[in-house]
């Protein structure tokens, strides 16, 4: 088992109604010098999050104690940009399971597909319902079903389906991870690698 | 069936298709460097698995390496670390390392065409997103994260869905002072940055065709700009030049058998794409970008678009426009810069050292311009001097570095001051990403030269004789 698995995840999510958040921001590149995967979470939105000196931004919604959750809600076009799997490290190590946006670059929704955080795509009208819902009340709850396929806003109740294929959600749900799958199928690779030169 | 050149390309690298799932895809080409691959060797540890195939991926230090001085040991202890780790890495599972020093390094999508590692109808990886630069040759290439660099190590295979197909032509020919940098911002401004997503793109058309092949790569390497997992060109005669005679390049009747495949790899007449986009190239301009990412570019002559004229949130665009310290309506023409970049993956070849020095010859650089020249390889380093430019540059007034990946990203010392303006030949001009606070003009080598020059942002078309 490479990762947690995820089934059901009922959450207060954390709002970033930006759009285009590109995986500089999320983690800048002078922080991805580890040769581990430990830490990245101390510097999930660094420039955003952190003035020159280190002092905290008061206005950035990760220092208002206000907004909490294991989801994070962002703009269209969410994680563009860099292939750096520390972004979604990052994501995670900060304690998010699942992010939300009305639209994915497909690197950081592949990688996170790969560690265990859910990428949740709903439509523009429903990410707005969520984002004005959080605004009114911060303790509002958001439900993932992953089983159902499903994300439902507790305060008005209203729901939407999202898509994810059948082998990524089996992966999630229980922990598998593709390696397993892959060294499974060696005498069929090997096989096929034979006839292709290098 | 019809069948597009993707298709051909991605259908027979497919060991395995998952039912409701992605494809099991075979990778020829595996390129590491030292950011994206320590943690994929420590699963590899973890798991006590080998590399399957180690002659097929290659190593080579280029993000986190200095620009000056690459004789001496990296003064950053977490760089050395990184360094170390790759060095360490590629040797003990038998893999190919051109480390700091090494007559082959360099940026890896720089020096994997030089020596003929990229190669027609392969399918090529790495733990970088500007990857899609090998595709140039007519190969499926783009980037992956540290967990499918794993799997690659590992199996030689990831699990990818197969995208949707894309077809972008221009037709005619470019108008003098047009670079393929121009073409590709021309693009993305056209696309945005997400308007190829989930799409993998071919390009054709003649200008495409009228390309040199390292006009081809900086224009494949922007291809994520635009969203897109990776950008491809039919290879042909100038494609099958460029590669013969290097040196993992086959030769006799491996050249002759792979010849073979190479001249089947192009779209059949009639094979039809998800979605078809056609421009003329007489409509693109020399093109600067005026915000944070690589859709805000804009004709140099014109003036920035108002928030109400460009879709999306009129929020984030005035966040970008505040943060570049720029208003709507305004000129670029004219505006002070105080950095100039030549380099990247983009734009780090001998073409775009030849351009630049193209404008420069004769002049100087103004007293305002700190300029960073690095080259995308040693072999581009070697060029530059066989071929006289480096007493150019030196004569004009410029320094030249040796080569990295540099200030494109910025991990090393490299860095754009905050609030300070960097004219840069690299590929993404996101907040921060030239250094924190740094702000980012993306644009071709010859717009860079003017800036460099004038020391202000100036159209390269009245410079050049």
């Amino acid at each position: 088992m490479a990762y947690d698995s995820f089934s059901i995840l009922t959450s207060t999510a954390v709002p970033l109604p930006i759009e285009n958040v590109d995986t500089d921001q999320i983690i800048p590149a002078r922080f991805l010098k580890a040769t581990e995967r430990v830490g990245f979470g101390d510097n999930l939105f660094r420039d955003w999050r952190y003035n020159q000196d280190d002092t905290p931004k008061v206005d950035f919604v990760l220092n208002n104690a206000t907004y909490q959750g294991k989801i994070l809600v962002g703009g269209h076009n969410f994680g563009s940009g860099s292939s750096r799997e520390h972004a979604a490290w990052a994501v995670y190590d900060y304690g998010f399971r699942c992010v939300v946006s009305s639209f994915f670059a497909d690197i950081f929704r592949n990688n996170c597909l790969n560690i265990g955080v859910l990428p949740v795509q709903v439509s523009a009208e429903f990410l707005a319902e969520i984002f004005e819902s959080i605004q009114n009340d911060p303790a509002t709850e958001l439900t993932v079903d992953l089983h159902k396929q499903n994300i439902s806003l507790a305060s008005s109740g209203t729901s939407e389906s999202f898509e994810i294929n059948a082998y990524k959600k089996d992966n999630m749900l229980n922990g598998y991870d593709d390696i397993d799958y892959l060294s499974n199928m060696k005498s069929e690779i090997v096989e096929f690698a034979q006839n292709t030169p290098l | 069936m019809k069948q597009t050149l993707f298709d051909k390309v991605w259908d027979s690298h497919v060991v395995h298709s998952i039912d409701k799932g992605p494809d099991v895809l075979f990778i020829d080409r595996h390129m590491i460097h030292e950011v994206t691959s320590p943690v994929a060797f420590l699963g590899l540890k973890n798991r006590a698995l080998p590399v399957l195939y180690p002659e097929r991926t290659f190593a080579t230090a280029d993000h986190n390496t200095p620009t000056l001085n690459q004789h001496l040991p990296v003064a950053d202890p977490l760089s050395r670390n990184q360094l170390k780790a790759l060095e360490e890495n590629a040797n003990a599972h038998g893999i190919s390392y051109w480390g700091l020093g090494h007559k082959k390094n360099g940026i890896v999508h720089v020096v994997g065409p030089e020596y003929g590692i990229t190669q027609p109808g392969a399918t090529i990886v790495c733990g970088d997103s500007h990857t899609s630069t090998h595709g140039a040759f007519g190969a499926i290439a783009f980037g992956i994260g540290t967990s499918e660099v794993e799997m690659v190590l590992a199996t030689q295979c990831i699990m990818q869905p197969k995208p949707k197909k894309m077809r972008i032509s221009i037709n005619g020919s470019l108008n003098h002072g047009v670079t393929p940098k121009d073409v590709a911002l021309f693009i993305i401004s056209k696309l945005t940055t997400s308007g190829a997503t989930g799409y993998f793109v071919e390009y054709a058309g003649e200008v495409f065709e009228q390309l040199s092949m390292e006009g081809r790569m900086t224009v494949c390497n922007l291809s994520i700009e635009m969203g897109a997992r990776g950008g491809m060109i039919a290879p042909d005669e100038k494609t099958f030049e460029y590669i013969k005679g290097r040196e993992f390049t086959p030769e006799g009747a491996a050249w002759d058998k792979a010849m073979a495949y190479w001249e089947t790899l192009h779209t059949d007449e009639g094979a039809t794409f998800d979605k078809e986009l056609v421009f003329e190239g007489s409509e693109i301009d020399p093109m600067i970008t005026f915000g944070t990412n690589p859709g805000m570019g804009m004709s140099i002559t014109k003036a920035i678009p108002t928030a109400s004229s460009v879709e999306g949130g009129a929020a984030t665009y005035k966040k970008s426009l505040d943060y570049m310290g720029y208003a709507e309506g305004e000129s670029m023409l004219g505006k002070p810069i105080d950095f100039v970049f030549i380099g990247s993956c983009t734009n780090g070849r001998i073409e775009d050292f030849r351009a630049f020095a193209s404008i420069v010859k004769g002049k100087k650089r103004a007293e305002n311009v700190t300029a960073w020249l690095v080259p995308g390889s040693h072999k581009v380093l070697a060029s530059i001097k066989e071929e006289g430019l480096l007493d150019i540059f030196e004569a004009a007034k410029f320094e030249l570095r040796e080569p990295g990946c540099s200030a494109c990203l910025a991990m090393n010392d490299d860095k754009i001051p905050a609030g300070k303006y960097a004219v840069s030949t690299s590929n993404r001009n996101f907040e921060g990403r030239q250094g924190p606070g740094s702000r980012t003009l993306l644009a071709s080598p010859l717009v860079a030269a003017a800036a460099a020059i004038t020391g202000k942002i100036t159209d390269p078309r009245t410079l050049i004789q």
